[in-house]
């Protein structure tokens, strides 16, 4: 399946940019400049941006307190996001939700949760939606590996299996669920065979490799839109980061961090590209350039940007 | 209180990991379960160093799971063990609700009084480090709704670690809910050389006063006591009263100083609606209605969720201002 | 006027909404063509709808719930049929986390989201079947609570909940729904607005705040107080969330007496969330302490004999009353 040169460098720009803000903000909460939790997906972009080049403006998606890199994907701005980690009021969710719950519920983000595997269920309930109203609208459902072990995993994919639901489960299998590492808190090899249990596809995918989660993805969103209900996908990857900032990451071993971040997907796809002459040296540094720039004027705007008023404290409670 | 008594200054934090330490060390039958308490000791390194004195049999890391340790918790009491369960945030506490609601805290009740429950539930709670939403609430009101279970709040080291060693004694399921703004704050206080233990169900009197008692719980204590300094300065003598435990509740400390005072403020970190002071306040007018001078008032958080700007979570909290000005409402 | 039972007044509410709103489905466990709801609220509503929006599912209420709450956010209007609410505990991190959405997401979402459930004792169901957790659901931010008495007020409460833009929980008592006691409705369409307590008498001596099934008892104790010349005002709620504490106030401020009966272990109750905001804003109009008659805090025993102990009853009522004139 051959991609349009404008999507494959769509996909270079958005890892790019997700890594550049990620860097970006781990420099700020270092310097204190960001309240609260910060979970980074810097080393995981290819999922983020790979799956969602697969979607359509009025598809759906359900995120995770790492979940900087969906919103990007899903065409998120980043200067309301850093003001959103600023707690300013011109974030995107006006200071009330922060990094963990930053979402943009107009382009189709839902929520990005942080009880794990809490968007599974309404994951589901968005699907079903979309095949009630008779759209063929698709919901992509990010989690981690550690969400896999939870009851909500069961009850949720279960149910869309049933009732055939529109729906992609993108599993994030990054090693560990915060300290723990997958191989202790499972028993199986590929979170994708759990599939099994729920009579649908389950695929396993190098996360890393931003063209082959793009396909699979691609593949599983087509099931889903034919009614031909949800698929697993397991994307294999690696944080390279802590679990949250501030983790000082003992649990994991100098090797295992070392090939992780030799696995790092963004000169993977830079060299791909420029192999296939779809970008230049020049070009991509360009890119480079471009984002280290926006991400500049998004701390602009984030410190610039006003507090919200202590009385919208009270404010959307209800509608 | 600690008159006589060799003492040493220690943190609210390290006041927990002793309370847990020793207890593992008197009894065999106490284990921890809980995610990420090997490699962190929690998330806030409250059971840092347990792993590698105990091992991985009785320092137990779990899966994201917490539906299966609170049941795996209830089996284990109800079968000779001493369960410590951690459920990091009080927030979680809402995925395995229907275990604590309906299996923890009723199988006793239900089977004929034939099963005892010796299992302790240990969370973060409170708001105050931006953690918004999904990581910052007290529980305290809708724990307090359910029958069988003892909720433990301590304020300072003192009371954390006797608390704390009390609850993992206690036969029936506690509830223990520590401040995560108290240990990064890094509070300290005096605790005893000695080993001690501190009885459930006892309030203390952080302060005496006479003109105003105040019902302060976890954070709020802290807050209150520093009102009632200001206060003190314009002539108006607070109370301050810490419940501890929030059940049972020691209604007789509280409407002891009512008797005294006439007056009743409670500050409660807590959506206003259905919160511990709700109850507290009903206690008060049904038992001593009589012996109060002015309306009960409730110095508690707005009905909504917690929101996560700095700013905005400020405003949300209770503090010192939203205390004296309700004092002043009703002196 | 019509005569209808409790349970009919149900089935009708969301009947007629559903004709009226083709975006609002049902979804729950044994809702369908054989049970029409465990206790057959829903019968016929399979028949007439179909599976498509009378869906039933497998014995999982977080993704009931869940997906509830997924389809409201994108167009739909669910009714999510929770059983007993003894259940909701199953689900408890979708009720106390998941359906804060508008809140956390910076205003843009909206939830018309219904959920249903059982409540309360008195048919020897045992302690999971047989709660009333109004307390509990109280403290949760962004959700509406309704709790009705009547058939009246089930129709026109539950219409009103369907139609509104925010999560309510809808909680039906099972000695009502098992009732065949009717009451009169209009022949016409109606509703009533969520947030407004109805006086189901008046009187001057004593309030008495009394919700869902204890309104019933506390009518027939302030019957037999009647002709002891003590005068009763029963205050119904009817939605707990949002409260009419006007209403409430307003009949303290002409008794000068409070008592509060619910069905709920005392600790945590409604009723102490009721007592402390009188305590608060009409102290000065009490003449005498206020009174809750509540269930003793204990889990709900099976027996009857232990049952019937534990439920708040008139007796109980008329003890708090006279305690205090």
């Amino acid at each position: 399946m051959a991609i349009e040169k404008e999507k494959l460098i769509d996909m270079y720009r958005v890892m790019v940019r997700i890594r550049t803000f990620e860097d970006r903000v781990f420099k700020e909460f270092a310097a204190g400049n960001i309240p609260g939790f910060v979970h980074l997906y810097a080393g995981e972009e290819a999922i983020a941006a790979g799956a969602c080049a697969n979607l359509r403006p009025d598809d759906y998606i359900t995120s995770t307190h790492r979940g900087h890199g969906h919103l990007i994907a899903k065409g998120g701005k980043t200067d309301r996001m850093m003001a959103e980690l600023y707690g300013k009021k011109t974030g995107y969710n006006r200071g009330k939700g922060g990094s963990m719950h930053i979402a943009e519920v107009d382009i189709g983000i839902l929520g990005a949760d942080a009880i794990v595997a809490a968007g599974i269920p309404i994951a589901g309930g968005a699907a079903l939606s979309a095949q009630m109203r008779g759209t063929d609208q698709v919901t992509l459902c990010f989690f981690g590996d550690g969400a896999t072990n939870t009851t909500r995993f069961h009850e949720g994919v279960n149910l869309a299996s049933i009732w055939k639901l529109p729906i992609v489960y993108v599993i994030e299998n990054n090693v560990y669920a915060e300290t723990t590492p997958v191989s202790y808190a499972m028993n199986i090899p590929n979170i994708a065979d759990r599939a099994v249990a729920y009579g649908i596809p389950g695929k396993t995918v190098d996360g890393n490799d931003v063209l082959a989660v793009h396909e699979v993805v691609g593949e599983a969103l087509a099931r889903a839109r034919k009614g031909e209900g949800p698929t697993l996908v397991e994307c294999k990857t690696c944080r390279y980061y802590g679990h949250y900032e501030g983790d000082t990451q003992t649990y994991r071993t100098k090797q295992e961090f070392e090939e992780c971040r030799k696995r790092d997907p963004i000169p993977r796809f830079r060299k791909k590209l420029i192999k296939m002459g779809v970008l230049t040296e020049k070009d991509a540094d360009k890119i480079n350039q471009e984002m280290l720039e926006e991400l500049d004027k998004a701390v602009k705007f984030a410190e610039e940007s006003p507090f919200p008023e202590p009385r919208e404290t009270l404010e959307d409670v209800y509608t | 209180m600690l008159k006589g008594v060799k003492v040493k200054e220690i943190t609210y934090l390290q006041a927990i990991t002793e309370a847990v330490d020793e207890e593992m060390a008197r009894d065999p039958t106490v284990f921890l379960m809980g995610e990420d308490i090997r490699q962190w000791g929690a998330p806030l390194g409250e059971f840092k160093g347990l792993f590698e004195k105990y091992g991985g049999e009785r320092v137990r890391d779990t899966a994201i799971s917490e539906t299966a340790m609170l049941g795996a918790a209830a089996g284990a009491a109800a079968t000779g063990m001493r369960p410590i369960v951690h459920i990091m945030f009080s927030e979680f506490l809402g995925v395995c609700m229907s275990d604590i609601r309906c299996v923890l805290t009723k199988t006793r009740y239900m089977t004929g009084a034939k099963t005892k429950f010796p299992a302790t539930i240990m969370s973060y709670s409170g708001a105050g480090v931006s953690a918004a939403g999904e990581h910052s609430t007290c529980p305290y009101g809708y724990m307090m709704a359910i029958p069988g279970l003892k909720i433990v709040v301590p304020s300072t080291p003192y009371d954390a670690k006797g608390l704390i060693k009390s609850a993992i004694r206690e036969d029936n399921p506690v509830q223990v809910l520590y401040h995560q703004k108290l240990i990064s704050d890094r509070l300290t206080g005096e605790v005893p050389e000695e080993e001690y233990t501190i009885p459930i169900g006892k309030a203390d009197i952080k302060r005496e006063g006479s003109d105003v008692t105040v019902v302060a719980i976890g954070l709020m204590v802290h807050r209150a006591l520093s009102a009632a300094a200001k206060l003190q300065e314009k002539g108006i003598s607070i109370e301050v009263v810490d419940p501890r435990t929030l059940a049972p509740l020691d209604k007789q400390a509280i409407i002891d100083s009512v008797k005294k005072t006439g007056r009743l403020v409670i500050m409660d970190e807590e959506p206003k609606t259905e919160s511990a002071s709700s109850e507290i306040s009903a206690i008060v007018a049904e038992e001593a209605l009589d012996f109060l001078d002015a309306p009960i008032k409730r110095v508690c958080a707005p009905d909504t969720p917690i929101p996560f700007s700095p700013v905005l979570e400020k405003a949300w909290m209770p503090d010192e201002e939203d205390l004296l000005k309700a004092v002043n409402e009703i002196v | 006027m019509k005569e209808i039972t409790y349970q009919k007044a149900i089935n009708e509410a969301i009947d007629e909404e559903m004709k009226r709103d083709p975006s609002i489905f049902i979804i729950g466990e044994d809702i369908g063509k054989h049970w029409g709801g465990s206790l057959g609220e829903l019968a016929g509503l399979f028949d007439k709808y179909g599976a498509e929006r009378v869906r039933e599912t497998p014995i999982s209420e977080t993704a009931i719930l869940g997906g509830a709450i997924g389809a409201a956010a994108t167009g739909m209007r669910p009714i999510a049929y929770l059983y007993f609410d003894d259940f909701l505990g199953v689900c408890g991190d979708e009720l106390i986390n998941q359906l804060q959405m508008k809140y956390m997401y910076g205003g843009k979402t909206k939830l018309p989201l219904t959920i249903t459930a059982y409540i309360g004792a008195g048919l020897s169901a045992a302690h999971q079947h047989s709660k009333c957790l109004f307390g509990w659901l109280m403290n949760i931010s962004g959700l509406k609570i309704v709790a009705p008495a009547t058939a009246y007020d089930a129709k026109g409460l539950l219409k009103s909940a369907i139609r509104e833009d925010n999560p309510v929980i809808f909680l039906e008592h099972k000695v009502l729904l098992l009732s065949r006691s009717t009451s009169q409705i209009p022949n016409e369409e109606y509703t009533i607005p969520l947030g407004k307590a109805d006086i189901k008498r008046g009187g001057s001596e004593v309030t008495v705040v009394a919700i869902a099934l204890m309104v019933h008892r506390a009518l027939a104790a302030a019957d037999k107080l009647q002709e002891k010349g003590i005068s009763i005002e029963v205050i119904d709620p009817r939605t707990l969330v949002p409260l009419d504490k006007q209403a409430i106030i307003d009949s303290v401020k002409k008794t000068g007496r409070l008592v509060i009966m619910d069905e709920e272990p005392k600790t945590g109750s409604a009723a102490g969330e009721i007592a402390a905001i009188v305590a608060e804003e009409a102290f000065d109009f009490l003449d005498a302490p206020i009174k809750r008659v509540c269930a003793p805090d204990t889990p709900i025993p099976f027996s009857p004999v232990l049952e019937k102990f534990w439920m708040p009853d008139e007796e109980d009522l008329i003890k708090a009353i006279n305690e205090i004139m």
